[in-house]
């Protein structure tokens, strides 16, 4: 097991280098840098604008630039962001913590939601439950997020209790600990069912339909034919129903950071979609190469979780893969 | 021709088929059935709400017959204004009148619109700058849905060719373009979106954005198809009939495009309707963030960004309407491509 995981993580080097390259590329195609902004401004001498160019080698070929970041990104060092006036690591953590809350409540609230749901699909199938909850996961599934956003946040306009974006009260300093948890739990509530209604919709139809599969496979037919009760065969049924749903949970791991930029932005969340909005309407390179290198890092650890917990519940893929 | 059939066949794929040609019908003739130009602006009609169509006026003997009345306002207190229906005179609506210019196609010039009345008649209402939004969302659709799919078709031509010569080759060739595409599909797809975006100076024409967002929705597109394709394709080569074709001398590249890539042919066509919708949604969270296409052109991303301000809708519920517009195309784009890929594997 440990030379699977190490294999996967030496792979996944190249890979991470390659993405960050592309996308320095990219911005630096660009007409234009973060320095214009600088410029502009009356109350900041050429002096220090050449010092600047000087300290993040701005007039040298793209590649050179390239390694000097990357040597910098080694050493721990994630650079300047111009827009923000601090250090990319202070912007990214702050924000980063935010962006995780919200994965998190919307993972926890999506897997709560979807085995009852999927059962209920197979338990009673073709009738009415079953009909209702595929209709509006078809409807969820299409649905954009920034839709689903605009319309919830609305309906919250009717909620007195609900707030209308950001994260926390304007009186969220004076509350008590209590009063804080509180306080951006029901600022969750509009984000949380944003991102969650649409992967709940996709992963019961998943479930859904692999549940009916594995429902008609031979082996269930013999453990009928041995008398074992409808619930312990929906138990079997769902074990082994789990595959796909691994390799989703991965997906999600990977996307806890930059799944939901969008929600967040229109939600007024502030967290990393923010950030990375404003970065790139400013050219604001290492904040933008930031976010991505850790976009990318959390992808492929997203992955390497998901590859491990399949070769861990499924014995066939631990033979076969490694 | 029989998959063509059976999609008649069905009920809900044939709606949603319905839909589909009935949304790109008012895009390809958005001047004949839009009453005003998309940018004609009227300020006694600031944020007017959608017409109420009548039929009945008892004082006036009407039955049965649509008209509408003007909308007057009053300004109250806080500079909001109020509209209400002038019930002074009435206006029935007329079919098949005589509007502004325009060319059908881009070719015959006509001025034949499909309804109208003497005064103003907004279907869906006004936005901020008293401009029809039913007319704005006609012409949206023109960018909104046309966007989809050349998007996918250009990225499914990458996806197809790269995909084809990877798995056909296989080995040292095969190795280098999968983890291209891997780091390609690595890069968080809106973050891309967003940094492309960025690279590009932010005062283009709108057609010029136009063609920058396809080339930019192709360019994240086409990895993940090359990788599916790929995998059809190392399967695909290993078939008699192209150890046949080798044999008779075929070049590499002619087995490729004739007997490799057709047997891709069904999937192609069930993902190219799948993904549609994606496209779509991109173009329209880049319009709505204000990345996209810009003002007085419009497109149903940019057509929303007004209800980014819950005041607004909370005041004019009306301009959530493109939202809805969006729903309708993306939801049957993708009951479409559920029931065809139904219909395509059951058939094998």
């Amino acid at each position: 097991m440990r030379k699977i995981i190490l294999r996967r993580l030496l792979v996944s080097v190249p890979l991470l280098l390659g993405m960050t390259f592309i996308t320095f590329l990219f911005i630096q195609i660009a007409p234009g840098d973060f320095l214009d902004n600088l410029r502009l401004n009356p109350q900041i001498s050429p002096q220090v604008i050449d010092l600047y160019k000087k300290k993040f080698h701005l007039g040298k070929p793209v590649i050179i630039q390239y390694f000097y970041w990357l040597k910098s990104i080694l050493k721990l060092e994630w650079g300047y962001s111009f827009t923000y006036k601090t250090s990319v690591i202070k912007v990214i953590s702050s924000h980063a913590i935010n962006t995780l809350i919200l994965s998190l409540s919307t993972i926890v609230f999506t897997w709560l939601f979807v085995f009852p749901l999927g059962i209920l699909c197979v338990r009673y199938q073709k009738s009415f439950i079953d009909k209702f909850i595929t209709f509006f996961s078809y409807i969820f599934i299409s649905s954009p997020t920034f839709l689903l956003a605009i319309i919830l946040l609305y309906l919250a306009t009717f909620v007195e209790f609900l707030p209308l974006g950001g994260m926390r009260s304007l009186n969220f300093d004076d509350l008590s600990r209590l009063g804080k948890i509180f306080d951006i739990l029901k600022h969750l509530i509009v984000p949380t069912l944003v991102l969650s209604l649409g992967s709940i919709a996709y992963l019961v139809r998943i479930l859904r339909a692999n549940l009916f599969e594995i429902l008609s496979s031979p082996f269930i037919n013999s453990l009928k034919a041995r008398g074992l009760s409808k619930r312990k065969i929906l138990l079997h049924a769902l074990k082994n129903s789990l595959n796909p749903m691994i390799t989703i949970f991965g997906y999600q791991i990977s996307g806890l950071l930059s799944g939901a930029a969008l929600t967040e932005i229109i939600c007024g969340w502030p967290g990393l979609g923010q950030v990375i909005l404003t970065a790139v309407r400013s050219q604001d390179l290492y904040l933008v190469m930031a976010s991505v290198f850790i976009g990318g890092l959390l992808l492929i650890l997203g992955n390497l979780v998901a590859d491990i917990l399949l070769a861990w519940v499924d014995p066939r893929i631990r033979y076969e893969r490694f | 021709m029989s998959v063509f059939k059976k999609i008649i066949k069905d009920k809900v794929s044939l709606i949603s088929l319905g839909v589909l040609i009935f949304l790109y019908l008012g895009a390809i003739f958005a001047p004949f059935f839009s009453p005003y130009p998309y940018d004609e602006e009227d300020v006694e009609y600031i944020w007017a709400p959608p017409a109420k169509i009548h039929f009945f006026d008892f004082k006036r003997k009407i039955f049965f017959r649509p008209f509408v009345y003007a909308y007057r306002y009053k300004i109250d207190e806080y500079y909001q204004r109020h509209y209400y229906e002038d019930k002074s005179k009435i206006y029935p609506i007329k079919f098949f009148v005589r509007g502004f210019k325009y060319k059908i196609l881009g070719i015959i010039p006509c001025d034949l619109h499909l309804f109208g009345a003497d005064t103003k008649i907004y279907l869906f209402g006004a936005d901020g700058k008293g401009r029809d939004l039913f007319s704005r969302i006609l012409y949206g659709a023109r960018v909104s849905l046309s966007i989809g799919i050349i998007a996918s078709l250009i990225s499914f031509s990458l996806g197809l060719i790269i995909g084809g010569i990877s798995g056909y080759f296989g080995g040292r060739i095969d190795n280098i373009i999968m983890r291209i595409v891997e780091m390609f599909m690595m890069i968080p797809s809106f973050y891309l979106l967003l940094a492309l975006r960025a690279s590009f100076p932010p005062d283009l024409t709108s057609t010029q954005i136009y063609f920058l967002i396809v080339i930019i929705l192709s360019f994240i597109g086409w990895a993940q198809i090359a990788r599916i394709i790929r995998g059809m394709a190392l399967s695909l080569r290993e078939r008699d009939y192209v150890y046949a074709a080798k044999a008779l001398g075929v070049s590499d590249f002619k087995i490729i495009i004739s007997h490799i890539l057709p047997h891709t042919f069904s999937y192609a066509l069930v993902a190219i309707v799948l993904s549609i919708p994606g496209y779509i949604l991109a173009e329209a969270g880049l319009s709505l963030l204000g990345l996209g296409i810009q003002e007085p052109e419009a497109s149903w991303g940019n057509l929303l960004s007004s209800a980014l301000s819950i005041v607004k809708i909370r005041i004019y519920p009306w301009i959530i309407i493109p939202g809805i517009f969006i729903l309708l195309a993306t939801i049957s784009f993708n009951i479409l491509g559920e029931r065809l890929r139904e219909i395509l594997t059951s058939r094998q």
